[in-house]
Protein backbone atom coordinates (compact mmCIF):
# COMPACT_ATOMS: atom_id res chain seq x y z
CA UNK A 1 0.00 0.00 0.00
CA UNK A 2 2.93 2.62 1.29
CA UNK A 3 4.32 2.72 -2.55
CA UNK A 4 0.76 3.61 -4.05
CA UNK A 5 0.94 6.47 -6.34
CA UNK A 6 -1.27 9.74 -4.98
CA UNK A 7 -3.68 9.91 -7.96
CA UNK A 8 -4.08 6.18 -7.66
CA UNK A 9 -5.00 6.34 -3.68
CA UNK A 10 -7.15 9.07 -4.89
CA UNK A 11 -9.40 6.90 -7.64
CA UNK A 12 -9.74 3.95 -5.33
CA UNK A 13 -11.31 6.90 -2.41
CA UNK A 14 -13.34 7.48 -5.45
CA UNK A 15 -13.96 4.20 -6.78
CA UNK A 16 -14.97 3.09 -3.08
CA UNK A 17 -17.59 5.91 -2.62
CA UNK A 18 -19.23 4.75 -6.08
CA UNK A 19 -19.27 0.99 -5.16
CA UNK A 20 -21.10 1.75 -1.82
CA UNK A 21 -23.12 4.15 -3.05
CA UNK A 22 -24.14 1.79 -5.72
CA UNK A 23 -25.94 -0.76 -3.79
CA UNK A 24 -26.53 -2.60 -0.36
CA UNK A 25 -22.77 -3.87 0.72
CA UNK A 26 -22.65 -6.44 2.69
CA UNK A 27 -21.92 -5.68 6.44
CA UNK A 28 -17.89 -7.12 6.10
CA UNK A 29 -17.59 -6.00 2.35
CA UNK A 30 -18.77 -2.55 3.70
CA UNK A 31 -16.38 -2.27 6.74
CA UNK A 32 -13.53 -3.70 4.47
CA UNK A 33 -13.99 -0.84 2.12
CA UNK A 34 -14.42 1.37 5.10
CA UNK A 35 -11.01 0.53 6.25
CA UNK A 36 -9.50 0.72 2.64
CA UNK A 37 -10.93 4.68 2.77
CA UNK A 38 -9.29 5.25 6.11
CA UNK A 39 -5.71 3.75 4.52
CA UNK A 40 -5.92 5.87 1.36
CA UNK A 41 -6.54 8.98 3.01
CA UNK A 42 -4.11 8.24 5.55
CA UNK A 43 -1.65 8.24 2.96
CA UNK A 44 -2.91 10.58 0.70
CA UNK A 45 -2.23 13.23 3.47
CA UNK A 46 0.76 11.66 4.38
CA UNK A 47 1.83 12.77 0.78
CA UNK A 48 0.49 16.07 0.89
CA UNK A 49 2.37 17.29 3.85
CA UNK A 50 5.59 16.26 2.93
CA UNK A 51 6.87 19.87 2.88
CA UNK A 52 10.21 19.26 1.76
CA UNK A 53 11.15 20.61 -1.78
CA UNK A 54 14.43 21.21 -3.55
CA UNK A 55 15.33 23.90 -6.27
CA UNK A 56 18.37 23.21 -8.28
CA UNK A 57 19.59 24.51 -11.95
CA UNK A 58 21.27 22.35 -14.62
CA UNK A 59 25.37 23.66 -14.37
CA UNK A 60 27.51 22.86 -17.27
CA UNK A 61 31.20 21.72 -15.62
CA UNK A 62 33.47 21.00 -18.92
CA UNK A 63 31.41 18.69 -20.74
CA UNK A 64 28.91 16.94 -18.63
CA UNK A 65 25.79 18.55 -16.47
CA UNK A 66 25.27 18.48 -12.75
CA UNK A 67 22.71 20.26 -10.36
CA UNK A 68 23.41 22.94 -7.95
CA UNK A 69 21.15 24.55 -5.80
CA UNK A 70 18.74 27.51 -7.55
CA UNK A 71 19.19 31.09 -5.67
CA UNK A 72 17.29 33.00 -8.17
CA UNK A 73 19.10 36.20 -6.39
CA UNK A 74 22.85 35.11 -6.41
CA UNK A 75 22.71 33.49 -9.66
CA UNK A 76 23.82 35.64 -12.46
CA UNK A 77 24.21 34.14 -16.37
CA UNK B 1 11.40 57.98 -100.49
CA UNK B 2 15.05 58.03 -99.34
CA UNK B 3 16.62 54.76 -99.58
CA UNK B 4 16.68 53.16 -96.29
CA UNK B 5 20.19 52.22 -96.63
CA UNK B 6 20.73 55.38 -98.21
CA UNK B 7 24.37 57.18 -97.01
CA UNK B 8 26.24 54.31 -95.05
CA UNK B 9 24.27 54.06 -92.14
CA UNK B 10 23.57 57.93 -91.27
CA UNK B 11 19.77 59.70 -91.88
CA UNK B 12 18.72 62.96 -90.34
CA UNK B 13 22.54 63.39 -89.34
CA UNK B 14 22.25 60.14 -87.11
CA UNK B 15 23.47 56.95 -87.01
CA UNK B 16 21.34 54.08 -87.56
CA UNK B 17 21.05 52.21 -84.48
CA UNK B 18 20.55 48.08 -84.86
CA UNK B 19 18.10 47.19 -82.63
CA UNK B 20 20.25 45.39 -80.56
CA UNK B 21 22.59 48.91 -80.25
CA UNK B 22 19.24 50.47 -79.54
CA UNK B 23 18.39 47.75 -76.45
CA UNK B 24 22.41 48.48 -75.07
CA UNK B 25 21.82 52.13 -75.45
CA UNK B 26 18.48 51.81 -73.25
CA UNK B 27 19.78 49.35 -70.98
CA UNK B 28 22.87 51.49 -70.46
CA UNK B 29 20.50 54.63 -70.23
CA UNK B 30 18.66 53.19 -67.92
CA UNK B 31 20.72 51.42 -65.35
CA UNK B 32 23.25 54.82 -64.85
CA UNK B 33 20.01 56.93 -65.15
CA UNK B 34 18.30 55.63 -61.60
CA UNK B 35 20.76 53.44 -59.55
CA UNK B 36 19.35 51.75 -56.90
CA UNK B 37 15.21 52.56 -56.02
CA UNK B 38 12.62 51.18 -53.80
CA UNK B 39 9.23 50.57 -55.55
CA UNK B 40 6.15 48.99 -54.30
CA UNK B 41 3.99 46.66 -55.76
CA UNK B 42 1.78 43.11 -55.66
CA UNK B 43 3.66 40.45 -56.90
CA UNK B 44 1.97 38.37 -59.41
CA UNK B 45 2.78 35.78 -62.19
CA UNK B 46 5.33 34.62 -59.83
CA UNK B 47 7.29 31.63 -61.55
CA UNK B 48 10.15 29.88 -59.56
CA UNK B 49 12.20 27.35 -61.35
CA UNK B 50 15.01 25.08 -60.88
CA UNK B 51 17.61 27.78 -60.33
CA UNK B 52 15.61 29.01 -57.43
CA UNK B 53 15.81 32.12 -58.99
CA UNK B 54 12.49 34.14 -58.28
CA UNK B 55 10.80 35.63 -61.77
CA UNK B 56 7.55 37.59 -60.74
CA UNK B 57 5.67 40.84 -62.23
CA UNK B 58 5.16 43.82 -59.60
CA UNK B 59 2.26 45.72 -60.37
CA UNK B 60 -0.60 48.17 -59.46
CA UNK B 61 -3.71 49.18 -60.64
CA UNK B 62 -2.62 50.30 -63.57
CA UNK B 63 0.57 49.29 -65.12
CA UNK B 64 3.28 46.38 -64.02
CA UNK B 65 6.91 46.12 -64.22
CA UNK B 66 9.08 42.52 -64.58
CA UNK B 67 10.88 41.63 -61.90
CA UNK B 68 13.57 38.82 -60.66
CA UNK B 69 15.34 37.66 -57.52
CA UNK B 70 17.77 36.23 -56.94
CA UNK B 71 18.01 32.84 -55.22
CA UNK B 72 20.38 33.88 -52.28
CA UNK B 73 18.26 37.67 -52.16
CA UNK B 74 15.44 35.31 -52.01
CA UNK B 75 16.54 33.19 -48.64
CA UNK B 76 17.45 36.40 -47.31
CA UNK B 77 13.79 37.16 -47.08
CA UNK B 78 12.80 35.42 -44.14
CA UNK B 79 9.84 34.58 -45.50
CA UNK B 80 8.48 32.98 -48.98
CA UNK B 81 7.13 35.48 -51.36
CA UNK B 82 3.89 34.59 -53.01
CA UNK B 83 1.32 35.82 -55.26
CA UNK B 84 -0.78 38.41 -53.86
CA UNK B 85 2.12 39.80 -51.45
CA UNK B 86 2.41 43.34 -51.71
CA UNK B 87 5.89 43.80 -51.03
CA UNK B 88 8.57 47.38 -50.94
CA UNK B 89 11.20 46.24 -52.88
CA UNK B 90 14.64 47.74 -53.26
CA UNK B 91 16.52 47.02 -56.21
CA UNK B 92 17.98 48.63 -59.57
CA UNK B 93 16.48 48.21 -63.02
CA UNK B 94 18.23 46.68 -65.60
CA UNK B 95 17.15 45.83 -69.62
CA UNK B 96 16.80 42.31 -70.48
CA UNK B 97 18.65 43.27 -74.24
CA UNK B 98 17.37 40.06 -76.06
CA UNK B 99 13.73 40.96 -75.38
CA UNK B 100 14.02 44.43 -74.48
CA UNK B 101 12.27 44.23 -71.88
CA UNK B 102 12.88 46.61 -68.72
CA UNK B 103 13.62 44.74 -65.64
CA UNK B 104 13.50 45.27 -61.76
CA UNK B 105 16.58 43.27 -60.26
CA UNK B 106 14.95 42.95 -56.72
CA UNK B 107 17.82 42.48 -53.34
CA UNK B 108 15.55 43.28 -50.85
CA UNK B 109 11.94 43.01 -50.02
CA UNK B 110 9.62 44.16 -47.40
CA UNK B 111 6.37 43.17 -46.79
CA UNK B 112 3.87 45.80 -46.85
CA UNK B 113 1.00 45.72 -43.84
CA UNK B 114 1.54 42.75 -41.79
CA UNK B 115 5.45 42.88 -41.36
CA UNK B 116 8.28 39.71 -42.69
CA UNK B 117 8.19 37.78 -39.31
CA UNK B 118 4.13 38.05 -39.21
CA UNK B 119 4.27 36.09 -42.19
CA UNK B 120 7.21 33.98 -42.00
CA UNK B 121 5.27 32.87 -38.82
CA UNK B 122 1.96 32.21 -40.23
CA UNK B 123 3.58 30.34 -42.81
CA UNK B 124 5.30 28.12 -40.44
CA UNK B 125 2.53 27.85 -38.13
CA UNK B 126 -0.08 26.20 -41.49
CA UNK B 127 2.68 23.95 -42.40
CA UNK B 128 3.47 22.49 -39.00
CA UNK B 129 -0.12 22.46 -38.56
CA UNK B 130 -0.71 20.27 -41.81
CA UNK B 131 1.94 18.01 -40.51
CA UNK B 132 -0.56 17.58 -37.37
CA UNK B 133 2.00 18.83 -35.06
CA UNK B 134 -0.24 20.95 -33.43
CA UNK B 135 -2.48 17.67 -33.14
CA UNK B 136 -5.05 17.56 -29.78
CA UNK B 137 -4.79 13.78 -29.35
CA UNK B 138 -1.21 14.22 -29.59
CA UNK B 139 -1.03 16.43 -26.37
CA UNK B 140 -0.45 14.63 -23.44
CA UNK B 141 -2.35 15.37 -19.88
CA UNK B 142 -0.59 16.82 -17.31
CA UNK B 143 0.03 14.88 -14.34
CA UNK B 144 -2.01 15.20 -11.43
CA UNK B 145 0.46 15.36 -8.86
CA UNK B 146 4.13 15.73 -10.57
CA UNK B 147 7.08 15.52 -7.65
CA UNK B 148 9.95 17.04 -9.82
CA UNK B 149 9.15 20.52 -12.52
CA UNK B 150 11.83 21.09 -14.53
CA UNK B 151 11.49 25.12 -15.95
CA UNK B 152 13.23 25.95 -18.75
CA UNK B 153 13.63 29.92 -18.73
CA UNK B 154 15.74 32.43 -17.82
CA UNK B 155 17.61 32.22 -14.11
CA UNK B 156 17.52 35.92 -13.89
CA UNK B 157 13.95 36.99 -15.56
CA UNK B 158 10.78 37.54 -13.33
CA UNK B 159 9.15 34.18 -14.69
CA UNK B 160 11.32 31.75 -12.57
CA UNK B 161 10.61 33.89 -9.44
CA UNK B 162 6.58 33.91 -10.45
CA UNK B 163 6.94 30.30 -11.04
CA UNK B 164 8.79 29.12 -7.88
CA UNK B 165 6.45 31.41 -5.53
CA UNK B 166 3.23 29.93 -6.83
CA UNK B 167 4.16 26.58 -6.65
CA UNK B 168 5.64 26.98 -3.16
CA UNK B 169 1.85 28.15 -2.37
CA UNK B 170 0.08 25.89 -3.73
CA UNK B 171 2.14 22.67 -3.09
CA UNK B 172 5.62 23.28 -1.13
CA UNK B 173 6.12 19.75 -1.33
CA UNK B 174 6.88 19.78 -5.34
CA UNK B 175 10.46 20.05 -6.99
CA UNK B 176 12.11 22.12 -9.32
CA UNK B 177 14.95 21.81 -11.55
CA UNK B 178 15.38 25.30 -13.65
CA UNK B 179 17.06 24.75 -17.04
CA UNK B 180 18.77 28.14 -17.48
CA UNK B 181 18.50 29.47 -21.12
CA UNK B 182 18.71 32.77 -22.64
CA UNK B 183 14.93 33.74 -23.89
CA UNK B 184 15.96 36.50 -26.49
CA UNK B 185 18.55 36.37 -29.58
CA UNK B 186 19.39 33.86 -32.23
CA UNK B 187 21.25 31.61 -30.45
CA UNK B 188 17.98 31.66 -27.53
CA UNK B 189 15.92 28.49 -29.37
CA UNK B 190 19.04 26.42 -29.72
CA UNK B 191 19.72 26.52 -26.19
CA UNK B 192 16.06 25.96 -25.58
CA UNK B 193 15.90 22.69 -28.04
CA UNK B 194 19.61 21.63 -25.58
CA UNK B 195 17.72 21.94 -22.38
CA UNK B 196 14.70 20.15 -23.40
CA UNK B 197 16.98 17.35 -24.82
CA UNK B 198 18.44 17.34 -21.22
CA UNK B 199 15.32 17.25 -19.58
CA UNK B 200 14.53 14.55 -21.58
CA UNK B 201 17.39 12.05 -20.96
CA UNK B 202 16.27 12.55 -16.87
CA UNK B 203 13.92 9.94 -15.21
CA UNK B 204 13.00 12.63 -12.77
CA UNK B 205 10.92 15.86 -14.43
CA UNK B 206 7.14 14.83 -14.45
CA UNK B 207 6.45 17.58 -16.40
CA UNK B 208 8.28 20.88 -18.29
CA UNK B 209 7.19 24.67 -18.35
CA UNK B 210 9.06 26.39 -21.14
CA UNK B 211 8.61 30.04 -19.63
CA UNK B 212 9.63 33.23 -20.98
CA UNK B 213 8.10 37.24 -19.69
CA UNK B 214 6.19 39.43 -22.42
CA UNK B 215 8.18 41.22 -25.68
CA UNK B 216 7.70 42.74 -29.10
CA UNK B 217 7.70 40.28 -32.03
CA UNK B 218 11.48 40.30 -32.40
CA UNK B 219 11.80 38.99 -28.84
CA UNK B 220 9.69 36.13 -29.45
CA UNK B 221 11.21 35.23 -32.27
CA UNK B 222 13.08 32.29 -30.46
CA UNK B 223 9.62 31.08 -29.91
CA UNK B 224 8.79 30.69 -33.55
CA UNK B 225 11.62 28.50 -34.11
CA UNK B 226 10.96 25.34 -36.52
CA UNK B 227 13.48 22.98 -34.57
CA UNK B 228 12.07 24.06 -31.42
CA UNK B 229 8.56 23.45 -32.16
CA UNK B 230 9.56 19.80 -33.55
CA UNK B 231 11.92 19.25 -29.76
CA UNK B 232 8.91 19.99 -28.05
CA UNK B 233 6.63 17.91 -29.94
CA UNK B 234 9.16 15.26 -29.44
CA UNK B 235 9.44 15.69 -25.95
CA UNK B 236 8.39 12.68 -24.14
CA UNK B 237 7.69 14.87 -20.90
CA UNK B 238 4.71 17.06 -21.13
CA UNK B 239 5.42 20.41 -22.20
CA UNK B 240 3.06 23.48 -20.40
CA UNK B 241 3.93 26.44 -22.59
CA UNK B 242 4.19 30.26 -20.83
CA UNK B 243 5.71 32.53 -23.86
CA UNK B 244 4.60 36.60 -23.32
CA UNK B 245 1.72 38.14 -22.65
CA UNK B 246 -1.50 36.54 -22.70
CA UNK B 247 -2.43 37.86 -26.27
CA UNK B 248 1.22 36.65 -27.41
CA UNK B 249 0.73 33.02 -29.14
CA UNK B 250 4.20 31.48 -30.26
CA UNK B 251 4.60 28.47 -32.75
CA UNK B 252 5.71 27.03 -28.96
CA UNK B 253 2.28 27.49 -27.67
CA UNK B 254 0.67 25.65 -30.41
CA UNK B 255 2.70 22.44 -30.32
CA UNK B 256 3.15 22.36 -26.35
CA UNK B 257 0.62 20.13 -24.66
CA UNK B 258 -0.92 23.18 -22.82
CA UNK B 259 -0.74 26.70 -23.31
CA UNK B 260 -0.51 28.90 -20.33
CA UNK B 261 -1.18 32.86 -20.17
CA UNK B 262 1.65 33.46 -18.17
CA UNK B 263 4.11 31.90 -15.82
CA UNK B 264 2.27 31.89 -13.03
CA UNK B 265 -0.72 30.56 -14.53
CA UNK B 266 1.59 28.20 -15.81
CA UNK B 267 2.51 27.02 -11.89
CA UNK B 268 -0.98 26.94 -11.16
CA UNK B 269 -1.64 24.88 -14.08
CA UNK B 270 1.04 22.07 -13.49
CA UNK B 271 0.85 21.81 -9.56
CA UNK B 272 -2.54 21.20 -7.32
CA UNK B 273 -3.57 22.99 -4.67
CA UNK B 274 -2.38 21.40 -1.36
CA UNK B 275 -5.97 22.79 0.68
CA UNK B 276 -8.11 21.56 -1.82
CA UNK B 277 -6.52 18.38 -2.41
CA UNK B 278 -6.67 17.47 1.33
CA UNK B 279 -9.93 19.15 1.77
CA UNK B 280 -11.19 16.72 -1.00
CA UNK B 281 -9.87 13.58 0.73
CA UNK B 282 -11.48 14.74 3.90
CA UNK B 283 -14.96 14.77 2.47
CA UNK B 284 -14.68 11.77 0.60
CA UNK B 285 -13.24 10.06 3.82
CA UNK B 286 -16.64 11.31 5.26
CA UNK B 287 -18.68 10.11 2.94
CA UNK B 288 -17.29 7.17 3.09
CA UNK B 289 -17.85 6.60 6.73
CA UNK B 290 -21.65 8.31 6.60
CA UNK B 291 -22.29 5.35 3.79
CA UNK B 292 -20.90 2.81 5.89
CA UNK B 293 -22.77 4.08 9.02
CA UNK B 294 -25.79 3.98 6.73
CA UNK B 295 -24.92 0.70 6.05
CA UNK B 296 -24.65 -0.47 9.47
CA UNK B 297 -27.86 0.73 10.59
CA UNK B 298 -29.88 -0.24 8.00
CA UNK B 299 -28.90 -4.34 8.32
CA UNK B 300 -29.19 -3.12 12.31
CA UNK B 301 -32.84 -2.38 11.30
CA UNK B 302 -32.72 -5.28 9.08
CA UNK B 303 -31.74 -8.00 12.15
CA UNK B 304 -34.28 -6.12 14.69
CA UNK B 305 -37.39 -6.71 12.33
CA UNK B 306 -36.27 -10.03 11.38
CA UNK B 307 -35.59 -10.62 15.18
CA UNK B 308 -38.98 -8.94 16.32
CA UNK B 309 -41.16 -11.63 13.78
CA UNK B 310 -38.87 -14.37 15.24
CA UNK B 311 -40.51 -14.07 18.82
CA UNK B 312 -38.17 -13.77 22.03
CA UNK B 313 -36.14 -16.71 22.25
CA UNK B 314 -36.64 -16.81 26.11
CA UNK B 315 -40.24 -16.84 25.43
CA UNK B 316 -39.60 -20.82 24.09
CA UNK B 317 -37.01 -21.58 27.05
CA UNK B 318 -39.56 -20.91 29.47
CA UNK B 319 -42.39 -23.28 27.54
CA UNK B 320 -39.86 -25.29 27.49
CA UNK B 321 -39.43 -25.46 31.39
CA UNK B 322 -43.26 -25.54 31.76
CA UNK B 323 -42.70 -28.73 29.73
CA UNK B 324 -39.95 -30.28 31.28
CA UNK B 325 -41.89 -29.76 34.89
CA UNK B 326 -45.13 -31.01 33.66
CA UNK B 327 -43.24 -34.47 32.59
CA UNK B 328 -41.18 -34.77 35.57
CA UNK B 329 -44.19 -34.63 37.38
CA UNK B 330 -46.08 -37.05 35.58
CA UNK B 331 -42.96 -39.15 35.75
CA UNK B 332 -42.78 -39.33 39.08
CA UNK B 333 -46.73 -40.11 39.85
CA UNK B 334 -45.71 -42.71 37.09
CA UNK B 335 -43.04 -44.02 38.98
CA UNK B 336 -44.87 -44.50 42.22
CA UNK B 337 -47.76 -46.16 40.46
CA UNK B 338 -45.19 -48.92 39.11
CA UNK B 339 -43.99 -49.30 42.58
CA UNK B 340 -47.29 -50.14 43.91
CA UNK B 341 -48.01 -52.32 41.26
CA UNK B 342 -45.16 -54.21 41.97
CA UNK B 343 -45.44 -54.53 45.35
CA UNK B 344 -49.01 -55.39 44.84
CA UNK B 345 -48.18 -58.00 42.30
CA UNK B 346 -45.06 -59.34 44.46
CA UNK B 347 -47.58 -60.15 47.21
CA UNK B 348 -50.04 -61.61 45.02
CA UNK B 349 -47.51 -63.99 43.23
CA UNK B 350 -45.99 -64.81 46.74
CA UNK B 351 -49.41 -65.73 47.82
CA UNK B 352 -50.14 -67.67 44.56
CA UNK B 353 -46.64 -69.15 44.22
CA UNK B 354 -46.84 -70.49 47.95
CA UNK B 355 -50.58 -72.01 47.07
CA UNK B 356 -49.59 -73.56 43.98
CA UNK B 357 -46.09 -75.39 43.47
CA UNK B 358 -43.84 -74.31 46.38
CA UNK B 359 -40.65 -74.54 44.66
CA UNK B 360 -40.63 -74.22 41.31
CA UNK B 361 -43.57 -71.76 41.45
CA UNK B 362 -41.49 -70.00 43.95
CA UNK B 363 -38.48 -69.84 41.57
CA UNK B 364 -40.50 -68.93 38.86
CA UNK B 365 -42.41 -66.46 40.69
CA UNK B 366 -39.43 -65.02 42.04
CA UNK B 367 -38.20 -64.68 38.72
CA UNK B 368 -40.91 -62.58 37.69
CA UNK B 369 -40.75 -60.65 41.03
CA UNK B 370 -36.83 -60.34 40.23
CA UNK B 371 -37.81 -59.04 36.94
CA UNK B 372 -40.48 -56.59 37.93
CA UNK B 373 -38.20 -55.47 40.87
CA UNK B 374 -35.03 -55.14 38.23
CA UNK B 375 -37.44 -53.05 35.72
CA UNK B 376 -38.98 -51.08 39.00
CA UNK B 377 -35.26 -50.83 40.64
CA UNK B 378 -34.32 -49.64 36.69
CA UNK B 379 -37.11 -47.33 36.49
CA UNK B 380 -36.79 -46.21 39.98
CA UNK B 381 -33.15 -46.38 40.32
CA UNK B 382 -32.92 -44.41 36.93
CA UNK B 383 -35.88 -41.96 37.01
CA UNK B 384 -35.71 -42.11 40.79
CA UNK B 385 -32.30 -41.48 41.41
CA UNK B 386 -32.58 -38.26 38.89
CA UNK B 387 -36.62 -37.59 39.91
CA UNK B 388 -36.64 -38.53 43.98
CA UNK B 389 -33.90 -36.66 44.94
CA UNK B 390 -35.86 -33.13 43.49
CA UNK B 391 -39.14 -34.43 44.82
CA UNK B 392 -38.07 -35.54 48.10
CA UNK B 393 -36.42 -31.99 48.40
CA UNK B 394 -39.34 -30.51 47.08
CA UNK B 395 -41.94 -32.40 49.61
CA UNK B 396 -39.19 -32.43 52.43
CA UNK B 397 -39.21 -28.59 51.85
CA UNK B 398 -42.90 -28.36 52.06
CA UNK B 399 -43.12 -30.69 54.86
CA UNK B 400 -41.02 -28.43 57.08
CA UNK B 401 -42.81 -25.59 55.97
CA UNK B 402 -46.27 -26.73 56.49
CA UNK B 403 -45.33 -28.91 59.82
CA UNK B 404 -43.72 -26.19 61.36
CA UNK B 405 -47.16 -23.62 60.72
CA UNK B 406 -49.68 -26.38 61.73
CA UNK B 407 -47.66 -27.28 64.74
CA UNK B 408 -47.56 -23.43 65.47
CA UNK B 409 -51.43 -23.40 64.82
CA UNK B 410 -51.79 -25.84 67.78
CA UNK B 411 -51.74 -28.85 65.81
CA UNK B 412 -49.24 -31.79 66.97
CA UNK B 413 -47.81 -35.01 65.35
CA UNK B 414 -48.10 -38.42 66.81
CA UNK B 415 -45.74 -40.90 66.66
CA UNK B 416 -46.37 -44.92 67.61
CA UNK B 417 -43.58 -46.08 69.91
CA UNK B 418 -41.14 -47.71 69.12
CA UNK B 419 -41.66 -48.08 65.18
CA UNK B 420 -42.07 -44.01 64.95
CA UNK B 421 -44.82 -45.03 62.66
CA UNK B 422 -46.46 -41.53 61.84
CA UNK B 423 -50.41 -41.40 63.35
CA UNK B 424 -52.93 -40.50 61.12
CA UNK B 425 -55.77 -42.43 62.16
CA UNK B 426 -57.13 -43.46 65.67
CA UNK B 427 -57.77 -46.61 64.07
CA UNK B 428 -54.16 -47.58 63.89
CA UNK B 429 -53.87 -47.41 67.73
CA UNK B 430 -55.42 -49.84 70.36
CA UNK B 431 -55.30 -48.96 73.98
CA UNK B 432 -52.17 -48.74 76.09
CA UNK B 433 -49.85 -48.03 73.11
CA UNK B 434 -47.20 -45.82 73.87
CA UNK B 435 -47.26 -42.55 71.48
CA UNK B 436 -44.81 -39.47 71.20
CA UNK B 437 -46.69 -36.11 70.52
CA UNK B 438 -44.49 -33.52 68.48
CA UNK B 439 -46.26 -29.79 69.41
CA UNK B 440 -45.17 -26.40 67.98
CA UNK B 441 -42.98 -26.01 70.59
CA UNK B 442 -41.23 -29.63 72.08
CA UNK B 443 -43.27 -32.78 72.19
CA UNK B 444 -44.15 -35.29 74.54
CA UNK B 445 -44.69 -39.33 75.28
CA UNK B 446 -48.34 -40.57 76.53
CA UNK B 447 -49.88 -43.70 76.62
CA UNK B 448 -52.94 -44.54 74.85
CA UNK B 449 -56.33 -44.98 77.16
CA UNK B 450 -58.94 -45.23 75.14
CA UNK B 451 -59.98 -44.90 71.33
CA UNK B 452 -62.74 -43.14 70.22
CA UNK B 453 -63.94 -43.81 66.75
CA UNK B 454 -65.49 -41.22 63.96
CA UNK B 455 -64.45 -37.85 65.50
CA UNK B 456 -64.96 -34.70 62.91
CA UNK B 457 -63.55 -31.20 64.00
CA UNK B 458 -67.01 -30.21 63.79
CA UNK B 459 -65.76 -27.37 61.23
CA UNK B 460 -63.54 -25.17 63.90
CA UNK B 461 -60.82 -23.24 62.15
CA UNK B 462 -57.57 -24.14 63.77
Amino acid sequence: MADVKFEEALQRLEEIVRKMESGDMALDESLKAFEEGMELSRLCMKKLDEAERTVERLLKEGDDIVTAPFVTEKDYE
Amino acid sequence: MPDLHGAPGRRDGMQILRVSELTANIKALVETGFGIIWVEGEVSNLRCPASGHLYFTLKDESSQIRAVMFRQNAAAAGFRIEDGHVLVCRGHLTVYTPRGDCQLIVEAVEPRGIGALQIAFEQLKSRLAAEGLFDEDHKRPLPLMPSKVGVITSSTGAAVRDILTVMKRRFPACSVLVAPVRVQGNEAAAEICEALSLLNTRDDIDVIIIARGGGSLEDLQPFNDESLARAVHGSKIPVVSAVGHEIDFTITDFVADLRAPTPSAAAELVVPDRRELADFVKTTLSRIAFLHRSCCRELHRRVATSRERLGDPRGKINDLRIYLDDRTYRLSTGVRRVIDNGRVKTVSSAGSCRRLSPLNAVREYRKTVDYLRSKVILHGGYLRGRVRARVERATAVLETMSSASVLARGYSITRRLPDEALITGAEELEAGNDVSVELGRGAFHAKVIQIIQGVSHGGRKI
